[in-house]
């Protein structure tokens, strides 16, 4: 998928005035925020959960290299296929590739994010393989022509009368909206067909083992499950940070992901898969490939300040948590993360240069910190990343900040550096606001806090400051 | 912020210290602890504004008390980040950090929320500022001084630990964004019905109110220190004091 991440302003403004947009993306807050509260409400070892579940991921992400060659070995041993992909295109092209070398007519695919870096379903079909989302919300996105608006519920963003228009050849605008079940059995009827003859499945990873050469998936729909049994060969796509050494920590891991997504304490399929169908077995895959894609997570890696966010589970919970993302939806943030992680993620993975604006756009309120079920840091990695578009490096296309910024920040120093001064250049500021102002308020203010006035009124500077009122009050001291 | 827009909530702090019995003094030579150019990511230019800060409540003796969860994030959370790298200043800025408080958390800390006893006569609404709530892990403890207060009926905010989309430097940059987000918060607000909002962070105070008197609505947002304040003066001024 190509970022556009440069266009973050115009398209969060789209979205500001987009009223049922704004309606139902309530869910995020109303659904999967509270149905997270609950479910670790009723799980008194919640955050010791958290506590391990970010030391599982810690230790991973430190020795990523050997659980990496582990995970390869063992699904070796069990018979898989094992591909790393140095970028995207290399991944996607591999799949093709293998497709055609199969004589592959149909695929299928689960939900993956890492296949959506890839591109994979448009590339598929352009390829002439018939190529189709079978994840409910995703499948209501390819038929959209669209991208996904959040991690876990690509199609959120969709009013029923929206998927309605998508699924129902005979709706018309005014006709009674089906209900959500009407619509599902519709999606299902047209789906059923596409399982039956599809001869290739792509699904993504929740977790790899490295120990037992296995991955897990996570599904409420089923259709992960029909995709790692009715087709003849299975291709499995996971970023390279996907990975869990034991099925201990898989556990551990499966607890917090689940609950962190939804709220469900455990969700309605989760599905491992060790190998192919063996030469005695009548059902399953005959092959087992899977492909892992670095795809500028080294670059994560190997950034100490950055490093973290390769802890993420792709839960979605800094989303639901974020108040900037529920008021300027998916997307917005230009590339395949939304969100506070797609914040600090696509910077890295894009390129900071166009991403510029997606660190500033927070209030650093701290929530998805909060919510994050492995812990991760977000708003110090924003602050990071604003240092670096501020102050960083040119050569490295970093800084982005503006000569006019850079004079803004110095004179603020300049008027901090003394008390005087500070004094002084309060009082200024008042004497050329005072005659703007009605009753101690502005209602239009000049650059550079005329973005604050154009929706709030901006408080007048006192006509006396602190110290002045309290030198009379206690005693003056240095 | 508090010294030249309001200077009022400094006062405050220091009549609910006094009242409380604690000696204050004044650093007459404080600018700011350098979070504006921090959280812009300026730095090299919040470093040399943050090290005066430091130098300067380095010769003071005792606690420092701050009227805001944001700055007191900032000098407790944040310095070790601003002077990466060098030893003896992240040392220097512990040491400080550890002597410094919010407002309510020092008084919850050292006096408890049931220290303050005054009378109130409003309805209000107590909105949680993120970085008191998050950064500095004070949560409830706000609204258990609020209710010791007599006079003062108090109205639940919903979605109270939601942020009012102040932001600092974000509510210039991105108005847009910091309005819709502000938008969503006033609903919450005029929903209580209260004619008060209560809060901790005077960033915050001055986002609801400037959004407030746009919509033309009459609902006051106060700092919490002028909220303790007023009610302290009310009952001193009665006689009925305890």
């Amino acid at each position: 998928m190509k970022p556009i991440t440069a266009n973050f302003r115009s398209k969060a403004a789209q979205t500001l005035n987009n009223a049922q947009i704004q309606q139902s993306i309530e869910h995020v807050y109303t659904g999967f925020f509270k149905g997270r509260l609950n479910a670790a409400g009723d799980t008194p070892e919640w955050e010791e959960l958290r506590t391990k579940g970010k030391a599982i991921k810690d230790h991973t992400i430190a020795h990523l290299d050997y659980y990496l060659n582990m995970l390869a070995d063992n699904v070796e041993k069990n018979g898989g296929i094992v591909f790393f992909a140095d970028d995207a295109e290399e991944a996607r092209q591999h799949i093709i590739d293998l497709a055609h070398k199969r004589e592959i007519k149909t695929v299928i695919k689960s939900k993956s994010m890492v296949s959506e870096e890839m591109g994979l379903e448009k590339a598929m079909n352009a390829e002439g393989f018939e190529t189709v989302e079978t994840d409910l919300g995703e499948y209501i996105i390819q038929l959209a022509n669209e991208t996904p608006y959040h991690l876990i519920a690509p199609a959120v963003h969709k009013s029923r009368t929206d998927v309605a228009k998508l699924l129902d050849d005979d709706f018309k605008e005014g006709d009674p909206v089906p209900d959500a079940t009407e619509l599902t059995m519709m999606a299902r009827k047209k789906l059923r067909g596409v399982f039956e003859r599809a001869d290739m499945s792509v699904t993504g990873v929740n977790f790899a083992v490295a120990e037992s050469g296995s991955i897990a998936l996570v599904t409420n729909e089923g259709n992960g499950r029909m995709s790692t049994t009715v087709p003849r060969v299975h291709v499995a796509v996971m970023g390279m940070e996907k990975i869990v050494p034991s099925i201990q920590d898989l556990s551990t891991m499966l607890r917090i992901l689940i609950r962190s997504a939804t709220g469900q304490r455990i969700s309605t399929y989760v599905t491992m898969v060790n190998e192919a169908r063996k030469t005695d077995e009548e059902e399953g895959p005959e092959e087992f490939h899977l492909v892992i894609m670095n795809n500028g997570r080294q670059n994560l890696l190997e950034d100490p300040q950055m490093r973290e966010s390769l802890n993420c589970i792709r839960c979605g919970a800094c989303l639901n948590a974020c108040p900037v993302y529920r008021k300027v939806g998916g997307h917005a943030y230009g590339w395949v993360y939304p969100g506070p992680i797609g914040s600090i993620v696509s910077p890295v993975l894009t390129g900071l240069k166009d991403a510029s604006n997606l660190p500033s756009a927070s209030s650093l309120c701290g929530a998805c910190h909060d919510a994050c079920p492995v812990k991760i840091n977000i708003p110090r990695m924003l602050l990071e990343l604003r240092w670096r578009t501020a102050e960083g490096s040119t050569d490295k296309n970093e800084q982005t900040s503006s000569a006019k910024e850079r004079t803004v920040w110095k004179m603020w120093r300049l008027g901090m550096m003394g008390r005087k001064r500070f004094d002084i250049g309060a009082r200024l500021a008042g004497l050329a606001l005072r005659p703007l102002s009605r009753n101690g308020w502005l209602k239009k203010a000049p650059p550079p806090i005329s973005g604050w006035t154009s929706t709030r009124d901006f408080p007048l500077i006192s006509s006396g400051s602190l110290k002045s009122k309290l030198s009379k009050r206690i005693g003056r001291s240095k | 912020m508090v010294d030249q827009l309001a200077p009022a909530v400094g006062e405050s702090t220091v009549e609910v210290l006094e009242h409380l019995g604690v000696t204050v003094q004044f650093l007459d030579d404080q600018t700011c602890c350098g979070q504006p150019a921090f959280n812009s990511g300026f730095r090299s230019e919040a470093l040399p504004v943050a090290t005066r800060f430091i130098e300067l409540f380095e010769r003071a003796e005792g606690p420092i008390v701050v009227p805001s969860g944001s700055c007191a994030a900032m000098v407790r959370n944040y310095y070790g980040d601003l002077f990466r790298g060098d030893s003896n200043m992240s040392q220097r800025a512990a040491r400080v950090g550890e002597r410094l408080f919010e407002l309510t958390e020092f008084v919850t800390k050292f006096f408890g929320t049931s220290a303050i006893s005054g009378e109130l006569n409003e309805s209000a609404t107590y909105h949680k500022c993120c970085h008191l709530l998050r950064e500095i892990g004070i949560d409830e403890q706000p609204i258990e001084m609020l209710s010791n207060l007599s006079g003062l009926d108090m109205t639940p905010l919903e979605r109270a630990d939601v942020c009012c989309g102040f932001g600092g430097a974000f509510s210039v940059k991105m108005p847009d964004i910091s309005s819709a987000i502000l938008g969503e918060k006033l609903d919450f607000i005029e929903a209580t019905g209260a004619n008060t909002v209560i809060a901790g962070d005077t960033g915050c105070v001055y986002q609801m109110q400037g959004g407030l008197r746009r919509r033309d609505s009459n609902v006051k947002v106060i700092h919490i220190a002028e909220a303790l304040a007023k009610s302290i003066r009310n009952v001193d001024s009665t006689g009925v004091s305890n």
